[in-house]
């Protein structure tokens, strides 16, 4: 008999293969990469597809003012670097280039959040998800596992306009097999439950599973939302979680305004006040160390979602 | 198609372009007159003088020149450029800047038919040139683009980074003219931020660069355009020297204060006098 350990990949593994895909598909793809090609994976499309990908420099203002001259011309444009600098570099290439006219371009954000580990606080982008989600016309993806992330990408790449994917840098556990199927603009609920829900994008995600499975062993019912669309946001899940359970923690390696917290807030304030907590990063920035150790620091673990899930029983309770 | 008028009809065309600027600030009590008048002969020899390869009643012909536009309060030129040329009716341009008209402030992309890219923040024009650029070589199209840069607008570093590209990428079919009226914003481009020799600035990032001399004569500007029409596996630049407000005294008397206003109803008599018709 032999065990198999959890199978773990970076969402960035997925960006080069799903390129090679797409083009493989007759799909009329360009890349443009931000001298960052062997870290983001894009660099994989080069040796099949050499005339549909470039490397621009490390000048990502012109790169995504150059995506949004491919597109106009008819492309499907792809630029990549890591989320510190795209859209941290160019917000307003971002915003002028490729939003206000709804070019087709698609920004690859990889090695976003704390989890870029020993880089640090430079490296580690926490305020991306509030500036590409200000941006009108613009479809944001923060898939949770590899899987997820090939099929986010693919979407991207086969939906017309603009979209913003936020990919990892560290490996972490696979969560789903390829039966799944994402869909942009649907919550998928990966466990069910009645007292609490924990609402989670990205590496998040994992980390809430485990938090309620660990909670579900304490007596706990914890459903497990995986929001991987921040933009267009299925508010129906969010109010239906609400209403049946209740509770909602939301959980994401971000700022806790701008980002996933803060749209689910907007949402149940509108349509459904519901007692709230957050897992996110409180006004600090990241700092170096290995990422699960950073990570750690941050909250960023099923301890730390649990906490949130116990404080949020309480609102619950005493309301 | 290309669009050549005769040297008379040029002159006379420059004119009236002049008039439409100066009638379209006064009208609208804003935007950006003085670089709008500096540049009026270079767009003038673009779309009228046989360069610009065009067909104003298929704005999405896919084989189009493409001019961008990165100087994008220069509106009021644009415009004026794009009614003459037949995309819509000089009548339109009195809705400048007004309140649902399609003549927006700064350019929006596609709003009216012609213009090619959304502008304002200024830097990023030419890289959306290099984008079409290299979609064009993909494609196995003859298509150029052209590309209005201002003098000031090479403040931003976004330009740097785009010449060195295009260079590094061979783009001969990109034409850049720079407006050189050494005026901006604030003031005085010597002033505010020296930019030297930009003729040899873009040939040390491995451009082909044409000086002119003087920006408001059409021979010399349509020299440029046929010496950078033969250029081959390098971008050029034509550096034009021009006045900010040329044509209108006292514009070009303090082109700092006329960058971005509109003349009162009396400045606007004395400007359609001294440009005349």
């Amino acid at each position: 008999m032999t065990t198999t350990a959890p199978q773990v990949a970076a969402t960035r593994e997925a960006f080069g293969p799903t390129l090679v895909r797409l083009a493989e598909a007759g799909h009329d793809i360009v890349v443009l990469e931000g001298d960052l090609s062997a870290s983001t994976g894009g660099k994989k499309l080069a040796a099949a597809f050499p005339e549909r990908w470039y490397t621009v420099g490390a000048a990502e203002a012109n790169m995504v003012s150059m995506a949004a001259g491919l597109a106009a011309a008819g492309k499907t444009v792809f630029a990549a670097s890591f989320a510190v600098f795209l859209p941290g570099h160019c917000f307003d290439q971002v915003r002028m280039s490729v939003a206000q006219p709804h070019l087709n371009v698609k920004l690859i954000a990889s090695h976003a959040g704390v989890s870029v580990g020993e880089d640090g606080a430079s490296a580690q982008a926490i305020e991306d998800l509030s500036l590409v989600t200000a941006l009108p016309g613009f479809r944001v993806l923060v898939p949770a596992d590899a899987v997820e992330a090939a099929q986010a990408i693919w979407a991207a790449g086969t939906t017309a306009g603009p979209f913003y994917v936020r990919l990892g840098r560290p490996k972490v556990p696979v969560i789903y097999d390829e039966r799944y199927r994402f869909e942009v603009g649907r919550a998928d609920r990966l466990r069910d439950g009645d007292d609490v829900t924990v609402i989670a994008c990205g590496h998040l995600v994992g980390v809430a599973i485990a938090a309620a499975d660990a909670l579900a062993a304490k007596g706990i019912s914890v459903r497990v939302l995986n929001m991987s669309t921040l933009v267009p946001l299925d508010d129906e899940a969010i109010l239906a979680a609400a209403r049946e359970t209740g509770a909602i923690v939301t959980a994401e390696e971000h700022l806790v305004q701008g980002g996933l917290g803060a749209a689910v807030a907007r949402t149940l304030a509108l349509a459904h006040p519901t007692p709230m907590e957050q897992v996110g990063v409180r006004d600090r920035y990241g700092e170096s160390g290995r990422w699960d150790q950073v990570m750690e620091r941050f909250g960023f673990t099923a301890a730390g979602v649990e906490r949130a899930v116990r404080a949020v029983l309480q609102r619950k309770a005493a309301r | 198609m290309t669009s050549v008028a005769d040297k008379t009809d040029l002159l006379a065309l420059t004119k009236r372009i002049r008039r439409h600027i100066v009638e379209m600030t006064a009208a609208a009590q804003s935007g950006h007159p003085g670089g709008s008048l500096s540049a009026v002969e270079i767009l003038t020899a673009l779309y009228f003088g046989g360069v610009l390869n065009y067909d104003a009643a298929r704005p999405d012909w896919p084989h189009r020149d493409r001019f961008v536009l990165s100087k994008g309060h220069a509106t009021p030129l644009m415009y004026a450029v794009l009614a003459e040329a037949g995309y819509f009716s000089t009548e339109l341009l009195a809705t400048f800047r007004k309140l649902d008209s399609p003549l927006q402030g700064h350019t929006v992309r596609g709003r009216p038919p012609g213009v090619e890219m959304s502008a304002g923040a200024l830097g990023m024009g030419l890289s959306f040139c290099i984008g079409q650029a290299l979609a064009a070589r993909l494609d196995g199209r003859d298509w150029r683009c052209y590309c209005l840069l201002g003098d000031g607008e090479l403040n931003e570093g976004q330009n740097w980074e785009a010449a060195m590209s295009a260079a590094h990428f061979g783009l001969d079919r990109i034409t850049v003219i720079v407006d050189r009226n050494h005026f901006q914003n604030d003031g005085p481009e010597a002033e505010i931020l020296r930019l030297g020799d930009v003729t040899d600035k873009f040939r040390s990032f491995g451009w082909h660069a044409v000086p002119v001399d003087d920006g408001h004569d059409l021979d010399q500007v349509l020299a440029a355009f046929a010496e950078t029409a033969e250029v081959r596996d390098r971008p050029q630049v034509i550096v034009a020297e021009t006045v900010k407000g040329r044509g209108v005294s006292f514009m070009e008397a303090n082109p700092a204060a006329w960058h971005g206003k509109g003349p009162s109803p009396e400045q606007l008599a004395q400007a359609l006098a001294e440009i005349g018709a």
